[in-house]
């Protein structure tokens, strides 16, 4: 028995998936959700082992959502228009269907789906490389959403002070506290925007709208005071970086 | 521009190596009538310099500005007294040098064909100044008439493109799928109503200014396909006075707009939202005030403008040459956006 989730905000797209899930009894859908809040909720309560997902969704959108879940299960994506999104389904995902989509293409989908679900590890490294590449699509570097407790926070880059190493998590710190991500640094120097994020150090990104001050420390270091106060070390090869992004 | 300074410097080097020609054959000619080389040259040379200086004065003169078909005859009129001038600074300046009374003699007497020969010299130089000047502007006028008429296919480009909208164009296709299967007959009407849009916005035209009540009736075809699609969580009221009804304004403008504050309510919120949209009469301008919730906590307010009001915005200024037309704000969760519209 495969236990799936719709989470698609628009009622009648969540309807085509039901009736076309007709010819496969052996999938029951465990939940209809119409947004990402609760798509994440319906996810970690019921460990769904397919999800067939939306991208562009209320507050969060399909990859945001994806990137808050743990073990992310399989995924097939259903979007109309997003030429990003494509661009990354087509590297990455399991699958994906161009709304509106037929039920002979729906049914390939699902096929492709059970002949691979004995290698679920395998899915969930794909999921992994495709949201690396959906981040970067522009609406989506504008943001980092986070999960605290069991509440998910959006924070603007814009509130972004700096952003520090922290075992597997990076640290991202806004005035109003730290907030952890389980994501790597060289994801968010990849993503983030470079004209305002430099990574000074190999735990450290800093927003350099932030720096106040640029002072010498040891030899061929230095340190950047933010608007925060807050003192993070440059190394050497990040004060070049830095110069050459300030233009000094 | 880099290839009309180039023809200038161009021309400055021709003008120069006449210069040296024509002085050297009338030093040639001077000392043929039998005066020593000395005396030959300086004649030639002032009369030269003075020369260059008048043609240099009406080059000038025609680089600023182009008579018209009617003035030519201005122009005749200041070759003649640039030539007089030049002539005349000859038969004066020259003497104080006290060449000899032979030579003062053949200055007065030269006088006339002085005057001649300056004024052909000035006359030819006024004419290539005038075809070289009047070809640099023809360029320029060419230069400027691609630029527009790229700027306008552009233009024509983008509003195909968002004619097209394909994402609402997908989804709502993906609706009637949907439909088809357990209400054929509100399928078949969403076809109707989609139809209906789609050819409204293939046929008008940017510039045309339309009734507030046939942009309404348009606009809740747009409405009523989007309500299918969300279902429940899409409210609209609309109210605008009847006598805003014959109100003209341009063709497709408070479209974006609603779809705009639609896209910002439906993806920043996850309850019911409500689009109000209201449309008044106030002195001469049909007020429109769009309205829609959002949420300060996630989102601010978009920098600035939307892409889609920035586009409404442009419209504005395009048709009516005014960027004030259209203003937002934000607070208590509601984004607000008002456009004034001059009824002429």
């Amino acid at each position: 028995m495969t236990r799936a989730l719709i989470i698609d905000d628009e009622p009648l797209a969540r309807m085509v998936v039901l009736e076309y899930l007709q010819a496969f009894p052996q999938i029951e859908v465990l939940q209809e959700c119409g947004d990402g809040f609760e798509g994440l909720k319906a996810i970690q309560q019921h460990q769904p082992d397919l999800i067939f997902l939306d991208v562009q969704m209320p507050k969060i959108n399909g990859f945001e959502m994806l990137e808050l879940v743990d073990n992310p299960p399989a995924v097939i994506f259903a979007t109309a228009f997003d030429e990003f999104a494509i661009k990354a389904f087509e590297a990455h995902a399991l699958d994906y269907l161009l709304k509106p989509f037929s039920k002979e293409r729906f049914v390939k989908a699902i096929d492709k789906f059970l002949s691979h679900s004995n290698t679920a590890p395998a899915a969930a490294k794909t999921t992994e490389t495709l949201l690396e590449i959906a981040a970067q699509s522009p609406a989506q570097n504008e943001r980092i959403v986070v999960k605290t407790g069991t509440k998910v926070k959006i924070i603007s880059v814009l509130d972004v002070e700096y952003l520090q190493a922290d075992d597997d998590y990076v640290s991202v710190i806004t005035a109003e506290g730290a907030f952890l991500k389980n994501k790597t640094m060289a994801f968010f120097e990849k993503t983030l925007d470079p004209r305002h994020f430099v990574r000074v150090h190999r735990s450290y990104i800093i927003a350099i709208q932030q720096i106040t001050r640029l002072d010498p420390y040891e030899k061929d270091s230095h340190l950047a005071i933010l608007k925060s106060g807050a003192k993070i070390p440059v190394s050497k090869t990040g004060y070049v970086k830095l110069k050459q992004v300030l233009g000094i | 521009m880099a290839s009309e300074q180039l023809s200038g410097k161009k021309l400055f080097g021709a003008f120069a190596i006449c210069g040296a020609v024509w002085a050297a054959l009338q030093a040639y000619l001077l000392h043929s009538f039998g005066f020593v080389w000395m005396v030959a040259l300086a004649d030639a040379g002032i009369s030269t310099i003075l020369l260059s200086v008048a043609c240099w004065l009406i080059n000038n003169n025609l680089r600023y500005y182009q008579p018209d078909r009617g003035s030519y005859i201005y122009l005749l009129v200041w070759c003649g007294a640039l030539a007089a001038g030049c002539a005349a600074a000859c038969r004066y300046i020259i003497p104080f040098f006290g060449f000899g009374v032979v030579y003062d003699n053949f200055l007065k007497q030269s006088f006339i064909i002085r005057l001649f020969t300056d004024f052909l010299a000035i006359g030819w130089m006024a004419m290539i100044s005038a075809l070289f000047y009047s070809q640099i502007d023809h360029k320029k006028t060419e230069q400027r008439k691609t630029e527009a008429e790229k700027l306008a296919r552009d233009a024509e480009l983008y509003n195909l493109r968002q004619q097209l909208q394909p994402h609402f164009l997908f989804n709502s296709l993906n609706s009637i799928n949907a439909l088809i299967g357990f209400k054929p007959d509100e399928a078949r009407r969403m076809i109707h109503q989609l139809s209906d849009f789609l050819r409204g916005t293939l046929k008008k035209d940017d510039q045309l200014l339309v009734p507030l009540s046939d942009e309404l009736t348009h606009l809740n075809l747009y409405l009523e396909i989007e309500k299918v699609r969300f279902g429940h969580r899409l409210q609209t009221e609309i109210s605008c006075y009847e006598k805003c009804g014959k109100a003209l304004l341009p063709s497709m403008l408070l479209q974006p707009l609603v779809e705009n504050a639609i896209k910002f309510g439906l993806y920043d919120t996850t309850g019911e939202v409500t689009i109000s949209i209201s449309g008044e009469l106030e002195d001469s301008y049909l007020v429109m005030t769009i309205q829609n919730p959002y949420d300060s906590q996630t989102s601010r307010p978009r920098k600035g403008t939307g892409f889609g009001l920035s586009g409404v915005q442009r419209r504005l200024y395009l048709i009516f040459a005014r960027n004030d037309l259209m203003e937002t704000h934000a607070n208590d969760n509601i984004f607000t956006t008002i456009i004034k519209i001059p009824q002429l």
